[in-house]
């Protein structure tokens, strides 16, 4: 196969320096460096000052996409939980993988629901995620893979409710991409980040949209305010 | 296998003129997609300069599109997956097929790839033992179907819900035949059922590529369903099969692009799904692919730069052109006879099977920039299907009686002195065949024209003649 | 000098000299609207010259991709027309073919391509030259009845013709403007496209007539005769009694010929 590649590489470098654009090799390397190490910012549209507005914007924008939302504080969050599950006559019963944060919610002794620990097998109605972050601009969820917070929690149950803490909910995606690489280190990645923007939908039945296709049917997501 | 049948475009048109259910669906999607766009691009007070940048980042790509594929490859190697390299179609074919060998695969999920359509993946994987199944919504039933998808993000989107319930009912034979399928909501669930097992149960998932970042070696997905990330996540192998020209730098220029893409496609803001995917799963993962692949695809791409139709290799694929196509929104996607359509397609198409084989397709618009206006990438698509039309006019594959009648036309436009009494006279003689109606309802050689239209007649004497008489002499 | 002899501006001054490229079309199908145009310049205080030698832009030859032939024409249109302050032209289209074509049809010629650049610079449509160039904002005209006006794609692409003549409309004495939806959809026509498609053609002006006879209107406007003819022979297929007008024949308030497609007696 790496011949292949020799002729593929081959053929861009004729085409381009037959057009004078692969002269000076050396400064052309430096500038595919120079982007890479530094990783200019385009354009940023409306970068929110006011941390406040950022969440209410994230809030607004979630659930114009289809997502329900809700504020609560951190005691309260293991309430907001049960009353999602129970108001949509859900078992008390939760796949969660081992995030730390959400170990640390108190739930109630009584009626507190089942967690069912580790990744779905498809068997699960409803999920419990934390968010790595969310994106004010557009109402996105940010989730990392791991097992802290397995992938599959994000798409195989029908109910997925995700804790998103407000401190975490930045306007643009470009600063979430800098919180990322200070986490995973520069240049690397999660094996999964999955951007996450209201349940999953489809249009492909005469262009009418149904919410519910082979993701999530509901999102449900409790932004945490100290 | 689905068949070309681009050479018959024509053919293909005048039934699809007449297929009624395709032409509700297209008077659908002309104001449905339309009008969602425009509110989308309106509603974002930075979408121009975003458009501006999207550009510019994809030419700086392209002018550096070597270096960024080795530094590509270099960062998934390091993060423990494979790139391959595939000149061609049947080169891609035979990597897939040789990694579903080696992971022993009979089932074979599928997101949405365009490539795979392009390389005709499915028909390869059949033929050869291995099941492919599609599990985006609009995929599947044109699978079921043995179609090309009739648009790129839509590729169901000629058919109405009678003929998917029949597809359905035809297909899934094992269900009870006296269930709900009144309404879309019940054949989405009926396929969501259906695909969920088979994503529990495939051996290796086959995915596209929106981008390829260089910075991380990341894949990224746009998708609504979710199926793309089902069909990634659950089988033991991932495979991404995807052309080189949709490499990103970095995560930031991913990003600019993002902001147009789904705004350009389906007016969203952000489409529910972007999924960014780099390597197998780390050891410490409780789920997630163990192996992870890319293909490479080139397929006649390497050569398009440095030519006049580099710029259609910015395309990320939304779709928007084809929305706003007059003709595209006339004929639908299949009368172009192959996997792209509409005035992408009528760019790309000729280059990936020949002009000979594709030359309706540039031919086939009338040039009213409706796409490059729209275009998220400022594609200058009328100016590529012109240059595709110079390139048929070089060749001699235009119709002869066509050049003749151009070349006789132009010979008589380069030469004044026998234009001018010619042309006056055949507009007095027509003017007066016109009569009193002042049009034709017929013509001798303009059959084609007036076989739906009149042709108003002209008023006689041309402008020329009229000037010279009454101010010429002042 | 022939031309200059022979056109109507022996006027002195610093009136800016316009050359008129008539457009094919319009010299063929309907010098009315070449004169309606002459009279709208005149008023303006452009002195028009009309080049006799001139024929076609060479937009068919250029479409059909061969550009042999129109560079050809283009160098003839070019040394006709290079002397005039402006170079106007009644359609969106064959001004769009002149200014921002011809640079590119010399594009590996760099003689040309200089001229070609510098008459490019100076070439208008007709509508925004009057209201971006001469500064005129109102017109002497009147017709009463109801108007809806077609965005030809060219003038509203290439060169952005959009609300130029509707602001010159408003001021047409008794005429009101309904706007048709989808106004700025292609009707179809584009040029030989009309011909070798013809049943996609009359599907997409099929839409349009739709759209033109659902707004209502007494008078169809629009600034380029291709597209007029195509929506004209369409309507008059159809059994529609609506009128169909270049807009510089209302502008200049001669519509006293019949309207495109319509027998004679029927003008006002």
């Amino acid at each position: 196969m790496s011949e292949a590649r020799d002729i593929i590489l081959g053929r861009i470098c004729a085409s381009l320096s037959e057009n004078g654009k692969a002269g000076g090799d050396e400064a052309r390397h430096e500038e595919v460096e120079k982007r890479l190490r530094g990783h200019p910012q385009g354009v940023v549209p409306h970068p929110a000052d006011a941390k406040q507005a950022v969440v209410d914007r994230f809030i607004d924008k979630a659930q114009a996409a289809g997502a329900t939302v809700e504020k609560a504080k951190q005691g309260d969050v293991a309430k907001a939980v049960s009353a999602f599950l129970r108001d949509h006559n859900l078992p008390q019963q939760l796949r969660v993988g081992a995030d730390e944060r959400l170990e640390q919610i108190t739930w109630q002794s009584r009626g507190a629901p089942e967690l069912l620990s580790g990744p779905s097998d498809g068997n699960d109605l409803s999920g419990l995620s934390h968010a790595f972050a969310g994106a004010g601009e557009t109402g996105t969820l940010v989730l990392t893979s791991g097992p802290d917070n397995p992938t599959t929690i994000n798409f195989l149950p029908e109910n997925h409710i995700v804790v998103v803490d407000a401190q975490d909910i930045e306007f643009d995606y470009e600063a979430i991409w800098t919180r990322l690489r200070h986490k995973a280190g520069a240049g690397k990645m999660p094996r999964t980040v999955n951007l996450i923007t209201g349940p999953s939908r489809s249009a492909d039945i005469e262009q009418t949209l149904i919410m519910g296709a082979h993701g999530p049917v509901r999102l449900h997501i409790i932004v945490v305010t100290g | 296998m689905v068949e070309i049948t681009s050479p018959h475009f024509k053919e293909n048109a005048v039934e699809a003129l007449s297929d009624e259910n395709l032409q509700k669906a297209m008077r659908h999607l002309r104001g449905n997609f339309t009008a969602k766009r425009a509110a989308a691009a309106a509603a974002l007070p930075e979408f121009e300069a975003l458009r501006d940048n999207a550009r510019d980042i994809k030419n700086h790509v392209l002018t550096h599109l070597d270096l960024y594929l080795e530094a590509y490859e270099e960062r998934v190697t390091a993060q423990g997956g494979k790139v391959h390299w595939a000149a061609d179609a049947q080169e891609a074919r035979n990597i897939v097929l040789d990694i579903c060998r080696k992971a022993d695969a009979k089932t074979v999920t599928k997101g949405k790839s365009m490539i795979s359509e392009e390389i005709d993946l499915n028909a390869f994987l059949e033929r050869n033992g291995i099941t492919p199944v599609e599990t985006d919504l609009g995929e599947y039933i044109i699978q079921l179907r043995g179609e090309h998808p009739s648009h790129i993000i839509a590729p169901a989107v000629h058919l109405n819900i009678d003929q998917v319930r029949e597809d359905f009912r035809r297909a899934h034979s094992h269900l009870p035949p006296d269930r709900a399928m009144k309404e879309p909501e019940s054949l989405l669930r009926e396929a969501r059922g259906i695909l969920r097992k088979k994503f529990l149960s495939a051996d290796v998932g086959i995915t596209g590529a929106n981008f390829l970042v260089a910075e991380t070696g990341t894949s990224v997905i746009v998708t609504n369903e979710g199926n793309g990330d089902l069909t990634q996540i659950l089988p033991k192998v991932h495979v991404v099969i995807a052309s080189i020209e949709k490499i990103v730098p970095t995560l930031e220029d991913m990003s600019q692009i993002v902001r147009v893409l789904a705004r350009s496609a389906t007016g969203q803001e952000m489409s529910v799904y972007t999924t960014l995917s780099t390597g197998p799963r780390r050891k410490e993962d409780p789920d997630g692919p163990e192996e992870f692949h890319v293909v490479l695809l080139d397929n006649g791409r390497s050569s398009m730069i440095g030519t006049e139709f580099q710029d259609m290799l910015r395309c990320i694929r939304c779709g928007a052109c084809m929305n706003h196509c007059p003709v595209y929104q006339a004929v639908g996607g299949h009368a172009y006879g192959w996997v792209y359509s509409g005035p992408m397609g009528a760019v790309l198409t000729p280059t990936l099977i020949g002009v000979d084989k594709a030359g309706h397709l540039p031919n086939a618009s009338t040039f009213c920039g409706r796409c490059e206006e729209v275009c998220p990438m400022h594609i200058p698509l009328p100016k590529m299907m012109r240059s595709w039309r110079e390139r048929e006019f070089e060749r001699h594959l235009s119709p002869v009686s066509y050049r003749s009648n151009l070349k006789l036309w132009a010979w008589f436009a380069k030469r004044p002195a026998l234009y001018r009494p010619l042309a006056g006279l055949a507009m007095r003689s027509l003017s007066l065949m016109g009569g009193r109606r002042g049009r034709f309802s017929a013509l001798p050689m303009a059959g084609s024209w007036t076989k739906d239209r009149d042709l108003p007649a002209p008023q006689g004497g041309t402008f020329i003649s009229q000037w010279r008489n009454k101010r010429g002499r002042t | 000098m022939r031309e200059v002899r022979e056109s109507a501006g022996s006027r002195t001054g610093s009136r800016l000299k316009v050359g008129l490229f008539v457009t094919c079309l319009v010299d063929l199908f309907r010098p009315s609207v070449g004169f309606a145009a002459v009279k709208l310049l005149e008023e303006a205080g452009c002195e028009v010259h009309v080049p006799l030698s001139q024929t076609c832009c060479g937009q068919p030859a250029w479409n059909s991709g061969d550009r042999t032939d129109t560079a050809d024409i283009a160098r003839q249109v070019i040394a006709a027309f290079e002397k005039f302050d402006y170079i106007v032209a009644p359609s969106g289209s064959c001004a769009g073919t002149l200014k921002k074509h011809y640079p590119e049809v010399f594009k590996d010629d760099p003689a040309w391509l200089a001229r070609a650049t510098a008459f490019s610079v100076k070439v208008h449509e007709l509508m925004s030259f009057l209201t971006d160039v001469t500064g005129v904002s109102k017109v002497d005209a009147g017709y009463e009845g109801m108007a809806t006006y077609h965005d030809s794609c060219s003038g509203l692409r290439e060169l952005g013709v959009k609300g130029q003549p509707r602001a010159l409309l408003a001021s047409v004495r008794g005429l009101k403007l309904r706007e048709m939806k989808d106004a700025e959809a292609c009707c179809g026509f584009g040029g030989t496209f009309a011909v070798k498609y013809a049943d996609i053609s009359n599907a997409i002006v099929a839409e349009k007539t739709a759209n033109i006879e659902a707004s209502k209107p007494d008078l169809l406007l629009a600034g380029d005769l291709g597209c007029l003819i195509n929506m004209a022979g369409k309507l008059k297929r159809q059994g529609s009694t609506v009128e169909v007008r270049h807009v510089a024949e209302v502008l200049a308030g001669m519509t006293d010929t019949p309207a495109i497609g319509d027998g004679k007696g029927k003008g006002r």
